[in-house]
C-alpha cells in the first residue's frame, strides 16, 4: 500500500512541477545565461558519449543483420535495415538512456544535495522558486538539445553500420550501395518519428530526475538513493513509453 | 545607534516591521507530536528569543512561519496574512537565517548575496552591487566577495547568511540556531549584529536558539518550548529568576555526577 501512494505520489508530484515549470515560461528570455549553461551540459557534454555509443550500435546492427542476411542472400538490404533501425527505434532509445545516466543522474545529485543541504528552503523563503530558477532552464534546453543528439546519434550510426558493411568479409558492400537501399527506405518521416520520441524521452526523464531530486528528504545517503531510484524510473518510464509511442505514431504514417 | 547615513543602498521607502501570531499550532509527524497548541504573538520591531532544548520543536516552530511547513492544526499568522498562502511571501519579505546557513554552494559570496535583487529585479547590476557591497561592509565581509562558501569558516558563513538576508530588506528576520558551532566570542559577536541589525533596519526579529547570553543580552521577550508546548513567556528579565523548575534547570544546569541526567532520560 505504501509503494502504491508513493508512486502516485511521485505522478503527482511531477505533473504539479510540469505545471509549475511551464508557467514561469515567460521568464525564460531573462534566464537565458542558465538556458545556455543547461545547452552546453545536457547538449555538449552528452555528445562523445552519444557518438561513440551509435557508431557501435550502427555497427553491430550491420553486422547482425550481415550474419542473418547472408543466409537469404539479401545483404544489399542492410542500409535499410540499419538506417530505419537507427532512425526510428535505436537514435532516440539510445539518446534517452545516455541522457538518463549521464544527465538525469547529475540532475538529481545536483537538486538532492541543495535540497539536503537546505538551499532549496533558503529559495523559497526569498520567493525564488525552484521550478523557475532550477526546473524550467533544464527543461527548456533538454527540448532543444535532444532532437540535436538524436540527429548526430542517426547519422553517426549509419556511418557505423556503412563501415561495417563494406569490410566485413561476409557483407562487403560498397558505401555507395548502402546509402543508396537506406536512403530509398528510410524517409524524412522515420527520422522525424524518432526525433519526437527522442524529445518525449528526454523531457520526461529530465522532468522526472528534477521532481526527485528536489522531493528528497533525510541525509547524504538519500542523495545516493535518489540518484539511483531516478535512473531507474527514468529507464522503466523510456522503455514503457517507447512501446506506447510507437504503437501511437504508427498509424500516422 | 543610527545609521541612516549608510542606509542609502537600500530602498528610500520605510516598509514596516511586521508582527506575528501564532494560535494553536499543532504539529505532527506521523504519531509524533512535535508542537502542541502553541500560542504566542511577537509584536512588530521587538527581538523574540524562542528558547528551549534539542528536539523541543523550535526550528519546525520557525519553519512554520516562513510557510516551509504546514500546520496539522492551528494558524500562523504574518502580518495577518497566512503563513502557509504562497502569496505572503510576495506580500511581506521575510529571512530565515539557516543553522546551516544554506548559502548556495555553486555561486561565490557575491552571487549569493545578489541573487535575490537579480531574481526580483530591484535594481540595475551597479544599484544590486551597491546592495551587496553594503551588506558586506555591515558585517566586515568585504574580502570575501568573490569566495565561494566552501572556503569558509563557520563563523563568516553565519555572517554571510545574515548579509544575504540583509539584502532582501526583511520586514520580519529569523534566525536558526545563530550561534551554535561558534566559539564564546563569535556568538557574542553574531548577538551583536542581531541587535545591531534590529536597531538599525527596524525589523521584528525572531531567533531560534539555546544560548543564555543572547537571550539575556539582546532578547525582548524570551519563550520556552518544552516538550513541543510554550512553558513559559515573558520578558528576559524574569527569566534570572525562574519560578518553574524545569525553566530554571535548562537555564542554569548543575553537573551533577551522582545522579547524572541520561540515566533517567526517557527514550
Amino acid at each position: 500500500m505504501k509503494q502504491i501512494t508513493a508512486i502516485l505520489d511521485g505522478f503527482g508530484s511531477t505533473w504539479l512541477l510540469l505545471v509549475r515549470s511551464l508557467s514561469y515560461a515567460g521568464t525564460l528570455p531573462r534566464q537565458y545565461r542558465r538556458f545556455f549553461e543547461q545547452c552546453y551540459l545536457i547538449g555538449y557534454t552528452t555528445l562523445p558519449i552519444v557518438a561513440i555509443l551509435s557508431f557501435f550500435i550502427g555497427s553491430v546492427l550491420a553486422l547482425q543483420a550481415g550474419y542473418s542476411m547472408q543466409n537469404f542472400g539479401t545483404q544489399q538490404f542492410i542500409g535499410s535495415l540499419v538506417g530505419l533501425s537507427m532512425a526510428r527505434e535505436l537514435g532516440p532509445v539510445m539518446v534517452a538512456i545516455l541522457l538518463a545516466g549521464r544527465v538525469g543522474s547529475a540532475i538529481t545529485a545536483e537538486l538532492a544535495s541543495m535540497k539536503v543541504y537546505q538551499e532549496i528552503d533558503a529559495l523559497v523563503t526569498m520567493n525564488i522558486p525552484p521550478a523557475r530558477m532550477l526546473v524550467l532552464p533544464r527543461l527548456a534546453a533538454t527540448l532543444v538539445m535532444v532532437p540535436v543528439l538524436a540527429i548526430i546519434a542517426d547519422l553517426v550510426g549509419w556511418f557505423g553500420g556503412a563501415i561495417v558493411a563494406k569490410y566485413t568479409a561476409m557483407i562487403s558492400i560498397e558505401p555507395e550501395a548502402y546509402f543508396a537501399v537506406l536512403r530509398r527506405y528510410t524517409h524524412f518521416k522515420d527520422v522525424l518519428n524518432g526525433l519526437i520520441k527522442a524529445e518525449l524521452f528526454g523531457f520526461v526523464v529530465v522532468l522526472v530526475c528534477c521532481n526527485i531530486g528536489l522531493n528528497t528528504r533525510g541525509g547524504p545517503r538519500e542523495i545516493g538513493a535518489s540518484v539511483t531510484r531516478a535512473v531507474v524510473v527514468s529507464l522503466i518510464l523510456i522503455l514503457v513509453l517507447d512501446y506506447f509511442v510507437t504503437q501511437v505514431l504508427m498509424p500516422l504514417q | 545607534m543610527t545609521c541612516s547615513s549608510t542606509r542609502s543602498p537600500f530602498s528610500q521607502v520605510e516598509t514596516p516591521a511586521v508582527g506575528v501570531s501564532i494560535e494553536k499550532l499543532s504539529k505532527d509527524f506521523g504519531r509524533l507530536k512535535v508542537l502542541k497548541e502553541v500560542t504566542f504573538a511577537v509584536e512588530p520591531g521587538e527581538i523574540f528569543v524562542l528558547m528551549g532544548p534539542s528536539g523541543s520543536g523550535k526550528s519546525v516552530l520557525l519553519k512554520h512561519i516562513v510557510g516551509l511547513e504546514l500546520p496539522t492544526s492551528g494558524r500562523v499568522t504574518v502580518d495577518g496574512k497566512d503563513a502557509a498562502a504562497e502569496e505572503t511571501r510576495e506580500q511581506v519579505r521575510m529571512a530565515l537565517v539557516f543553522q546551516s546557513g544554506a548559502l548556495f554552494n555553486s555561486l561565490s559570496v557575491y552571487d549569493n548575496l545578489a541573487l535575490y535583487p537579480r531574481e526580483h529585479r530591484v535594481a540595475n547590476e551597479a544599484g544590486i552591487r551597491e546592495k551587496v557591497m553594503h551588506a558586506l561592509q555591515i558585517l566586515s565581509l568585504e574580502g570575501t566577495a568573490r569566495k565561494s562558501p566552501s572556503e569558509l569558516s563557520g563563523g563568516m558563513k553565519k555572517r554571510v547568511a545574515i548579509a544575504r538576508a540583509l539584502v532582501m530588506e526583511p520586514q520580519l528576520m529569523l534566525y536558526d540556531e545563530p550561534t551554535s558551532e561558534l566559539d564564546p566570542v563569535m556568538s557574542a559577536t553574531i548577538s551583536e549584529i542581531i541587535a545591531t541589525v534590529k536597531e538599525d533596519y527596524h525589523v521584528t526579529t525572531i531567533v531560534v536558539s539555546h544560548e543564555r547570553e543572547l537571550a539575556f543580552g539582546i532578547a525582548d521577550r524570551v519563550g520556552i518550548l518544552m516538550g513541543g508546548a510554550l512553558i513559559s513567556l515573558g520578558p528576559a528579565a524574569e527569566l534570572r529568576s525562574p519560578q518553574d523548575p524545569r525553566v530554571a534547570e535548562f537555564l542554569n544546569p548543575k553537573i551533577d555526577l551522582q545522579h547524572p541526567r541520561f540515566k533517567n532520560l526517557e527514550t
